[in-house]
């Protein structure tokens, strides 16, 4: 697979030493000599100097033949212009953004990048859910149908202990996929499952719905 | 109309002027409160620090009921997000971009949004005025 990565900072670096060793043909384009000249000493002639919005500079890097196109600079302006430049003027399949600014998501998603990793919402989100009282944790986004899996720990006091899944008020369109109980094997809930202390349970849900589910698994 | 303007440089402070001057209910954005030194004295309209590529920012600036956003800094690419920003999640009517570099004024063209490159104007209107015959200008000096 042929990709581009715009920005060689740290996130474009190590991304570029991680796709080479999977044995993709990459470029990394990069604005800054010296940056480029470490990335080329450190990992052969894979980095070019150039703006990964210009146009000229794109398509010398070859991104009319790019199957994947990831921009990862600092700088959220400049990852939109590139991957839009990308997608429209090069028609490269799958375009990757990193976001800074979390506010951004929608702008991005709207203008038709494939796939935005917002770094500071990872970051955010991680540290959050180290906090012993967060109720729900994160554990995977499936963007294209807007559901999200996640877990659930029902805290030892939850109002909602010894009463069966058909009880509770699960929201529409939530699913409870898996009870992992102590050191029991995990196993799937049915309507007559038991809540019990400790249990954690995994669900399917929606970003609209997760304060709901949480309720109702937890008790307010 | 309502005006929000990103960028308080010399064509933004001046545009602000103008319009203000005019009567329109002009908004003006920087990052930096120094900038607004360009702004005429008795200028009639709304200087405020912030992001124009920031939605919240925008929304002080009161874009959702503007008529018309124009981005003016010194950032192509931040100048192209704004607008895209105004016209696509605030749905702003009329929304203009400048844009230094022609190559991407041409990809911003393709992408619905009005965009002009002070560039190529300029260069143009400086050949034109170097190679006319007439200067009508020098002729009223002799």
């Amino acid at each position: 697979m042929y990709i581009i990565i715009i920005g060689g900072g740290q996130v474009g670096y190590y991304l570029a030493k991680a796709l080479l060793d999977e044995g993709h043909e990459l470029l990394v384009l990069e604005k800054d000599a010296a940056r480029t000249a470490f990335i080329c000493n450190d990992l052969g002639s894979v980095c070019v100097r150039g703006d990964g919005c210009e146009m000229a500079t794109l398509e010398e890097a070859g991104a009319g033949r790019a199957d994947m196109f990831v921009a990862v600079t600092g700088d959220d302006e400049d990852n939109l212009v590139s991957c839009q430049a990308a997608k429209h003027k090069f028609n490269v399949p799958r375009t990757v953004a990193r976001i800074n600014n979390p506010k951004n998501e929608t702008i991005f998603k709207k203008m038709g990048i494939d796939v935005t990793i917002s770094s500071t919402k990872i970051i955010l989100e991680s540290i959050e859910e180290e906090v012993p009282t967060h109720p729900i944790t994160h554990l995977l986004d499936i963007q294209e149908q807007g559901l999200e899996i996640v877990e659930i720990k029902i805290p030892p006091h939850a109002t909602t202990i010894g009463k069966t899944v058909k009880e509770l008020p699960l929201p529409a369109g939530n699913t409870l996929s898996l009870v992992i109980r102590g050191q029991q094997k995990p196993f799937v809930p049915d309507e007559d499952t038991v809540l019990e202390a400790e249990d954690q349970i995994i669900a399917i849900t929606t970003p609209e719905t997760e304060e709901a589910l949480g309720t109702a698994l937890r008790g307010s | 109309m309502k005006v929000v303007i990103m960028g308080c440089g010399r064509v933004g402070g001046r545009l602000a002027g103008l319009l203000a001057i005019e009567e329109h209910d002009v908004t003006i954005l920087d990052l930096n409160d120094y900038s607004f030194r360009r702004l005429p004295p008795k200028f009639g309209g709304t200087a405020l620090v912030g992001n124009g590529t920031d939605e919240d920012a925008l929304i002080k600036a009161g874009i959702e009921k503007a008529d018309a956003f124009i981005a003016l800094t010194q950032g192509d690419n931040r100048n192209i997000m704004a607008c895209q920003i105004a016209k696509h999640i605030f749905n702003v009517p009329r929304v203009l971009c400048r844009t230094y570099d022609p190559l991407r004024r041409e990809l911003f063209g393709s992408l619905g949004i009005e965009s002009f490159s002070p560039t190529t104007i300029f260069a143009q209107m400086v050949k034109e005025q170097l190679l006319e015959e007439k200067p009508e200008g020098e002729k009223k000096a002799n």
